[in-house]
């Protein structure tokens, strides 16, 4: 089933019924299994069991930059591709990654209170992270901006793929300027520098993160399609009613 | 070429004009370096260690005010449309009205740093290190801000969407020319390293800015 199968609505929403019991199942499986050897998981010789926040704030980062990638890939396939379906997973996915982010940032202030002594620091990862969660809103409120959601889908896929310029930059801000964050553990040359007891279950959770938004993404995509054709009916009862 | 120019010209002549606009942007400057004091404490050595923040917070906010004239009014009466649909391709017309939009809106903030300087207790250097800044980053503001204009221009209650989109884009722009006003100034950081990213991004905005714009005009207005 290719992506230009997926592009009937109809064939998309019977595919959902059929796939989202299974992927909510996966997803608490994993996130059970995950949660469970985050549970377990050793003290850090340094913060002790503070450190288990990272099996939370970092999927969660993961996945806020993640879904603008899918959010930009979904604005490619609206501009270059026109695949009908793209705008509806771009609209869907932004609530869901500005979660991400929120919790994100959330969950690394309370981490940084013990560890750092600041709930805050205008250093360059939190502060790129901040602007993300900002470039998210301001996304949010041009979809809402426009009533027609089809039209607002350009405009929205536009201002997606310029923003995604702020994806490399967070990745690289630990590196390219002295910050209070700390550098990269896991993705960088040379591969993960963080103990195998850490690392098994941060991937779980990370794999479990994952397929929590597949999840929901999917959910929200299928809400969404139901959501315009309701919102076409209403259009073509008022017009019936007023001829 | 000689359509450009005109563009250019009218554009210029427009926001001349009194109701224009290119005076409101020197006034929301003046505004805001004005009520600082009066927030912060008369304290002048404060102020000085503040001013260039002051002087760029400043100009970044007048020039996002400014911002929405950008195509509005063009809107308003249909030109813009005509814009749209001419021979001349599109990113170079969008290219242009921010090129006259900077020299009309932007350049006056410019040549009104000096003067606010005094205000704020900065000296000779520091003023010029700043205006040496905006000169470099103010293009880069109009440029990204053309991208939340375009975006804007069909919605009829845009303005503040427009500021929340564009603020985002704007805020490396701000912590560059901030941070090289600074080094000019005392730093033990060199001049250069921040006064030359500030310039790559207003050189990556002259490219990016024109295409993203046209992109959402001809998406935006059809």
């Amino acid at each position: 089933m290719t992506l230009t199968d997926l592009a009937n609505p109809t064939r998309f929403l019977t595919l959902t019924v059929r796939l989202l019991p299974w992927l909510g199942a996966a997803t608490a499986v994993l996130l059970a299994i995950g949660l469970y050897l985050s549970a377990v998981a050793p003290d850090d010789y340094q913060q002790g069991a503070t450190v288990k926040i990272m099996f939370i704030h970092v999927p969660n980062a993961w996945l806020s930059m993640l879904v603008w990638g899918v959010m930009s890939l979904a604005a490619l396939g609206t501009l270059v591709w026109r695949h009908p379906l793209a705008d509806v997973a771009a609209k869907a996915a932004a609530p869901i990654g500005a979660a991400f982010t929120f919790l994100a940032l959330v969950t690394g202030s309370l981490w940084g209170r013990p560890m750092w002594g600041t709930y805050w620091e205008w250093d360059a990862r939190l502060t790129s992270v901040l602007i993300l969660f900002l470039m998210y809103l301001g996304l949010i409120a041009l979809w809402r901006a426009v009533e027609d959601p089809s039209r607002a889908a350009r405009a929205a896929a536009i201002l997606t793929l310029v923003g995604a310029i702020n994806l490399p930059i967070i990745k690289f801000s630990v590196d390219w300027w002295n910050t209070l964050h700390q550098p990269a553990s896991v993705l960088r040359m040379g591969g993960p520098t963080l103990d195998r007891a850490f690392l098994i279950p941060l991937l779980v959770m990370a794999l479990a993160f994952s397929l929590l938004f597949f999840t929901l993404h999917l959910a929200a995509m299928r809400n969404e399609i139901l959501r315009r054709r309701v919102r076409s009916l209403q259009m073509l009862q008022a017009s019936q009613r007023s001829a | 070429m000689t359509a450009l120019a005109a563009l250019i010209r009218r554009d210029i002549k427009i926001a001349l004009r009194v109701g224009g606009g290119a005076l409101i942007g020197v006034l929301f400057f003046l505004a805001v370096v004005v009520l600082m004091p009066f927030a912060v404490g008369p304290d002048l050595a404060l102020l000085a260690r503040l001013g260039p923040a002051i002087l760029w917070l400043g100009a970044l906010l007048a020039s996002l005010l400014t911002l929405d004239r950008l195509f509005m009014a063009d809107h308003e009466d249909g030109s813009l449309d005509l814009i749209v649909m001419s021979r001349t391709p599109l990113e170079l017309t969008c290219a242009a009205k921010a090129l006259a939009h900077w020299l009309a809106a932007g350049l006056p903030l410019i040549a009104a740093t000096p003067v606010l300087g005094l205000l704020l207790n900065l000296d000779t250097t520091s003023t010029s290190a700043v205006a040496l800044t905006l000169l470099a980053g103010t293009p880069a503001l109009t440029f990204t801000g053309m991208i939340g204009a375009a975006l804007a221009v069909t919605l009829h209650r845009g303005g503040l969407l427009l500021a929340v989109l564009v603020l985002p884009l704007s805020i490396p722009v701000l912590i560059f020319g901030v941070a090289a006003s600074q080094a000019a100034i005392s730093g033990p950081v060199s001049f250069g390293a921040p006064f030359s990213i500030l310039c790559a991004l207003s050189l990556a905005s002259f490219v990016i800015g024109p295409f993203a714009a046209a992109a959402c005009l001809r998406h935006g207005l059809d």
